[in-house]
């Protein structure tokens, strides 16, 4: 079967023929021929079947004329001259990086444009007055690059990145480096006549490299320690700033006093290196946002009916009570509202995972958060966008909570140890000396706390972590930050969302119960449904049998009803159970279903149902075996004896869970001191997952927005679940290994410093060899780690 | 031998330049966006118009 030139999809059998290119359908044709007017074509040259099919948008962007709204979004603006960045969800491949970048062929108005890929964003430069912003917009959307503009947009401070630590890691590299080349003639200790000479010289260059490393890159040990002697937690900083103190404190000493080099070296080394492990288990997803409320799935304006009938663009945060409202075809439903007219087919699938729309007829309620599919209707709001239904969950205290402060960490508990032990050492070994040798006693009381100093304790969490986040994130599980790993190996329960999490949206289950069809039935039925936009009838297109596809001879598509279609005298009607003849069938409720009757005569009907995610019963059993596992369903029961089938006994099982429901929830499970993992998609998921210690969102496609979470799992990726969490439990033995073997480092230089024999030169050695191979211990227990996961994923 | 002090103070000036250097390129945020830029340099000749234009005539040929 041929593939689209443009988008590379399968052209289904509908290809279009095009300058003796195929294409799928018209929009890829459109966008062709725009890229091929304009000298764009190279586009095509640079990757195989770049292009995105371009969606239809109708007036969707009509709310960019409202100029209050354009002044929040622009980034910069002096009437003519105006700057926007979008994000445009699609950006995927170097052709996307040139065509975007090329904007001023197709519109002289534009004048530079500038992608940054990982973020896919889009920085646009452009003259007012010759392009506007909403004509902007609809050239990237009509060349399949379609922005996506949210609620979040609007007021929201543009984000700064936070450099400090790179400057901090400049500044520590290029102090460390130079101090090393300064000290490098003492190491050897040449009685050198010139070397003499320029000693003192040298000495104080490497103390004035020094000082900005203490005081400025250094500077967060200091803060961190401090906060944790207020707040009485021994934490890991505490002996790091004490080290860094002596050394710099013992290392000036020394030279005032002409006693000796002192430690420059050893100081700038280790702070590097400390700084160079904190840079590593930052979080590399910039396009990955975890982040999200519902303000980034709503849309930024709505269209209103004013009372002299006239239509106008307004803010969703100036909708009130009583207010009407037109909602177009795959629009968003700002606030729960009551239809007025028109049949409303609405997808719920942002908010619970549901994939099938539901029929919603005027005089209804509907609930903030559904997209509408089909035709225009217009809805008359009942609440105000903050107050609605799903809208208020984001009220609760939970949102306003930091994770990671409640969360200590296994290096918090060590250091607690740690700290006491090497404090009472240096104690211990100085009052030895001072009834020994009293000259000694200062000496080896520092030395102590140099040596002690846990750098390589306090690398092994960075690098393991940051490693392990790496190897997830090539599975396809994108975690937040690294602390994560730890919270997940310490999870008592999982906790599953049904609709959307355990079952896919991607394909439905969908069974046929009645009077099988005809040949020819089913040959019109296939005719009939592919004319159809339909979600359901796409879906059910899917799955039959495509041969001999007929020109119908009429076709008639009736909105919130459904499709009546006839080729050569036989006619067809698929839709609703009253619209095809078949009241005598009692339409079942909770079930989605498609009616079919042939020259009036009810035939039957297809029953949509949701399958399970492949592997399900896998994780089920391989996850039972040490944890406990509970499904949260904001369904009927009409699953559960097909959920129980395939549930290790034991398992808690809980229907008709609102979204505050599923919080508390997880909040009394924590209350019984249980660590909760929560897996959900939908917005219903939000409060659980902010509230459980990992909140994971499964996700069919990581690009479209997921509520704020803690991870983010791929949803082919499903089935290794119970891997990724064996996995994070093996990251924590590696760190305990690690441990130990810096503990083996630090006694080898304690001995040194008990006995007073450290000098500079072992410092400067061992500092940075037990640093060095904590790395490679972790680098390479953490690559074999990874190793075992992918190879079982190739068996 | 006073020549090792010219000699310090043109080793410290470089490696001060080249600080100056990396403080600046950070301001100036190339560490913003790590791979955009790797892509961008491989197509930036075919901005040129007549490249480009010559670019689709030959490709039309060969077809």
């Amino acid at each position: 079967m041929a593939n689209c030139y443009h988008c590379g999809d399968s052209c289904n059998g509908s290809e279009i023929v095009h300058q003796e290119k195929t294409f799928c359908c018209r929009g890829c044709v459109t966008v062709f021929d725009i890229l091929n007017d304009n000298d764009l074509s190279y586009y095509y040259d640079l990757e195989k079947t770049p292009g995105t099919s371009p969606k239809t948008i109708e007036s969707k962007y009509d709310f960019l004329t409202n100029e209050a709204i354009v002044n929040k979004l622009l980034e910069f603006n002096d009437g003519n001259t105006q700057i926007i960045s979008f994000l445009i969800p699609t950006i995927h491949c170097s052709s996307c990086i040139w065509v975007l970048e090329n904007l001023q062929k197709l519109n002289k108005g534009i004048r530079t444009s500038q992608v940054d890929f990982p973020k896919k964003m889009v920085r646009i430069t452009y003259a007012s007055e010759e392009i506007s912003l909403k004509e902007l917009v609809t050239l990237l959307a009509k060349i399949g690059y379609e922005p996506y503009i949210s609620l979040e947009d609007l007021g929201a401070k543009k984000r700064k990145t936070d450099h400090t630590l790179i400057y901090q890691l400049g500044v520590a590299g290029f102090a460390f480096g130079n101090v090393m080349f300064l000290s490098f003639p003492e190491y050897f200790q040449v009685e050198e006549f010139w070397l003499d000479q320029f000693k003192n010289l040298f000495r104080w260059l490497m103390f004035a490299f020094s000082v900005p490393v203490v005081v400025y890159s250094a500077r967060n040990y200091f803060i961190s320690a401090y906060k944790g002697i207020r707040s009485k937690i021994l934490n890991i900083d505490i002996p790091i700033a004490l080290g860094i103190t002596v050394l710099f404190v013992r290392s000036t000493l020394e030279i005032v006093m002409n006693w000796g080099t002192g430690f420059f070296d050893s100081l700038t080394g280790l702070v590097f290196f400390l700084l160079i492990g904190k840079f590593f288990q930052q979080r590399t997803y910039s396009y990955l946002s975890f982040e999200r409320d519902y303000k980034s799935y709503f849309p930024v304006a709505v269209t209103r009916i004013s009372a002299n009938n006239t239509e106008e663009q307004i803010p969703i945060y100036d909708i009130k009570p009583g207010d009407r409202l037109l909602i177009r075809n795959k629009e968003l439903i700002p606030v729960d509202a009551i239809i007025l007219k028109g049949n409303a087919l609405i997808d719920y699938s942002f908010v619970t995972g549901e994939a099938i729309p539901v029929v919603k007829n005027s005089g209804e309620k509907v609930f903030a958060g559904g997209r509408q599919e089909g035709a225009l209707i217009e809805v008359e709001a009942i609440k105000e966008v903050a107050q609605s239904y799903l809208t208020q969950l984001w009220s609760n205290e939970v949102f306003s909570h930091n994770k990671e402060h409640q969360f200590q960490s296994l290096i918090d508990k060590i250091s607690k140890h740690f700290t006491i032990g090497v404090l009472s050492l240096a104690f211990l070994a100085t009052l030895f000396w001072v009834f020994v040798d009293a000259s000694k006693a200062v000496q080896v009381f520092t030395a102590v706390l140099i040596v002690a100093c846990p750098c390589a304790i306090a690398l092994a969490s960075p690098f393991t972590l940051g490693n392990l986040l790496r190897i997830f994130g090539n599975q396809q599980f994108y975690l937040k930050e690294a602390y994560i790993i730890e919270q997940m190996a310490a999870i008592d329960v999982v906790v599953f969302d049904k609709t959307g999490t355990i079952t896919t949206h991607a394909k439905s289950n969908i069974t046929y119960e009645g009077i099988p069809l005809t040949e020819a039935e089913s040959n019109l039925l296939t005719s009939s449904l592919r004319a159809s936009n339909h979600p359901l009838s796409r879906a059910l297109y899917d799955i039959l049998n495509k041969n001999d596809i007929k020109v119908l001879d009429h076709f008639e598509e009736i909105t919130g009803k459904g499709i009546i279609a006839s080729y050569n005298k036989q006619s067809i009607k698929v839709g609703a159970p009253s619209f095809v003849d078949a009241s005598q069938v009692a339409e079942e409720e909770n079930k989605t279903s498609v009616y079919v009757s042939s020259n009036n005569d009810f035939k039957g009907r297809y029953v949509f149902q949701n399958t399970y995610r492949e592997g399900l019963l896998e994780v089920f059993q391989k996850i039972g075996k040490n944890k406990e596992i509970a499904i949260l369903s904001g369904d009927n029961d009409g699953e559960r004896g097909r959920l129980q089938m395939i549930l290790p006994s034991g398992a808690t099982l809980l229907f008709e869970q609102k979204p505050d429901d599923k919080l508390h929830f997880i909040k009394s499970l924590q209350q019984q001191g249980k660590k909760v993992m929560m897996i959900g998609d939908g917005l219903n998921d939000a409060g659980a997952l902010a509230q459980s210690d990992v909140g994971v969102v499964v996700s069919e496609n990581v690009n479209v927005f997921s509520p704020a979470c803690d991870a983010i799992l791929d949803a082919s990726r499903f089935s290794s679940l119970p891997d990724f969490l064996k996995l994070s439990h093996k990251g924590i033995q590696v760190i305990k290994w690690s441990f130990i073997l810096s503990l083996l480092y630090n006694l080898v230089g304690l001995g040194f410093a008990v006995t007073g024999n450290l000098m500079p030169v072992v410092a400067a050695i061992l500092m940075p060899l037990s640093s060095i191979s904590i790395v490679v211990f972790t680098t390479v227990a953490t690559y074999f780690l990874g190793k075992s996961i992918t190879r079982k994923e190739k068996k | 031998m006073t020549i090792i002090y010219m000699l310090l103070a043109i080793s410290v000036t470089v490696a001060i330049v080249f600080f100056i250097a990396f403080i600046i390129s950070v301001k100036k945020g190339q560490y913003e966006d790590t791979y955009t830029p790797s892509v961008r340099m491989l197509f930036e000749d075919e901005v040129i118009k007549e490249v480009s234009a010559e670019n689709s005539k030959t490709k039309t040929d060969n077809q």
